[in-house]
């Protein structure tokens, strides 16, 4: 079960620059801790996050241990025809998890 | 006139002695009462009210679905509370007539499900119950904390009082001697805060997870080693009955952001 936050706005103009940002809810467990019995706390990440508008690549990432849990990203996107954004985040075992938010540029 | 001071001061003694009960323990003066928000560094406090980025909204949004969802049997919670709940978890924990219990929140919302919906009570902790509770608490952010702590809830509040009051666990320390006595001055590399529970569930920085005011207190009592009560004990939840009353006014702020 994880949970999906998004800010697009839903409207724009031609060449507007818009701020985007996605939350994901993910422990992001580093393998790096350890539990109450000493024995390691397997390493369970995103290992992936790609942002596609009308279908081409805007923006990617990849994640490291480093990250901290339940991630927020926040890019910019240069607004230019009406569609929709789609944004995946794909963990180490390639499990996928995708939501999309439409925009509408006038 | 000094013989005209004199009695207007034994006039003023015996008129307080009459109304408030003696007590030789420090209270936190009413004007002073501050959230715990006050004492986070100002890009914590800046992610705590961004309502899309601060992440405890991330199991706010599960209580909202949770909430209208129909359990197998029973209506589901939206059915009866049509318009929300705005403005109640700001009176919990109360008095529950029908069981003669004090309930906090979470106690509520069990029992709640139990009686209407036909379900089993959800264990404390577990995501449903973190996610409805930070739902239903949300929807009283900004709310004054107002509880009622006279009839029958007034013998659970003074459990609640002695609770706090009484020293504990290797450390021989009390709630009221971090929390009353000395907030605001620095405990290793945090500040002490009043120990309000106002932003509760509320997302730990610890933690990195959203987690109830029972863990936290698990929390406090574990680090003056102590023996952690379990989740939902009733002692906790006196407890949290005279946090809420030693916070009214201040408000709600769930999900808080907490270190």
């Amino acid at each position: 079960m994880t949970s999906i936050r998004l800010a697009v706005p839903e409207t724009a103009i031609a060449g507007e620059i818009i701020e985007v940002k996605a939350l994901i809810r993910h422990p992001m467990e580093s393998g790096h801790r350890r539990g109450s019995r000493g024995e390691v706390i397997e390493r369970d990440i995103i290992t992936r996050f790609e942002c596609l508008y009308l279908g081409e690549q805007v923006f990617a990432a990849d994640f490291h241990p480093g990250i901290a849990a339940n991630p927020l990203l926040t890019f910019y996107v240069r607004a230019s025809r009406s569609g929709d954004l789609e944004f995946t985040w794909t963990d180490q075992h390639g499990a996928i998890w995708s939501e999309a938010s439409s925009l509408t540029v006038s | 006139m000094i013989r005209l001071a004199g009695l207007v001061s034994i006039t003023l003694i015996t008129a307080c002695s009459a109304t408030t009960e003696v007590s030789d323990v420090p209270e936190l003066a009413a004007e002073d009462i501050v959230s715990a928000s006050v004492f986070l560094n100002s890009e914590t406090r800046a992610l705590q009210e961004d309502t899309f980025a601060n992440p405890g909204y991330l199991w706010v949004d599960r209580g909202e679905a949770l909430f209208s969802q129909p359990p197998a049997a029973g209506p589901a919670c939206i059915t009866c509370h049509e318009k929300g709940l705005r403005g109640v978890a700001a009176t919990y924990p109360a008095y529950d007539e029908n069981i003669g219990q004090v309930l906090n929140l979470e106690g509520r919302i069990n029992q709640c499900r139990v009686t209407q919906q036909s379900e089993p009570a959800w264990t404390f902790e577990s995501d449903e119950l973190l996610s409805i509770t930070a739902y239903v608490a949300n929807q009283s952010l900004g709310e004054p904390i107002s509880v009622d702590v006279n009839g029958p809830a007034r013998a659970v509040y003074e459990v609640g009082r002695d609770y706090f009051q009484t020293r504990r666990g290797q450390f021989n320390l009390s709630c009221q001697q971090c929390h009353t006595e000395n907030w605001g001055k620095r405990l290793r590399g945090d500040t002490l805060s009043q120990g309000h529970g106002n932003g509760f569930p509320a997302y730990r920085l610890e933690w990195e997870s959203l987690g109830s005011l029972h863990r936290r207190l698990r929390d406090c009592d574990t680090g003056v080693r102590a023996e952690p009560l379990p989740y939902g004990d009733p002692l906790y939840v006196a407890l949290e009955l005279y946090l809420a009353e030693r916070s009214k006014g201040i408000s709600i702020e769930t999900p808080g952001i907490r270190r």
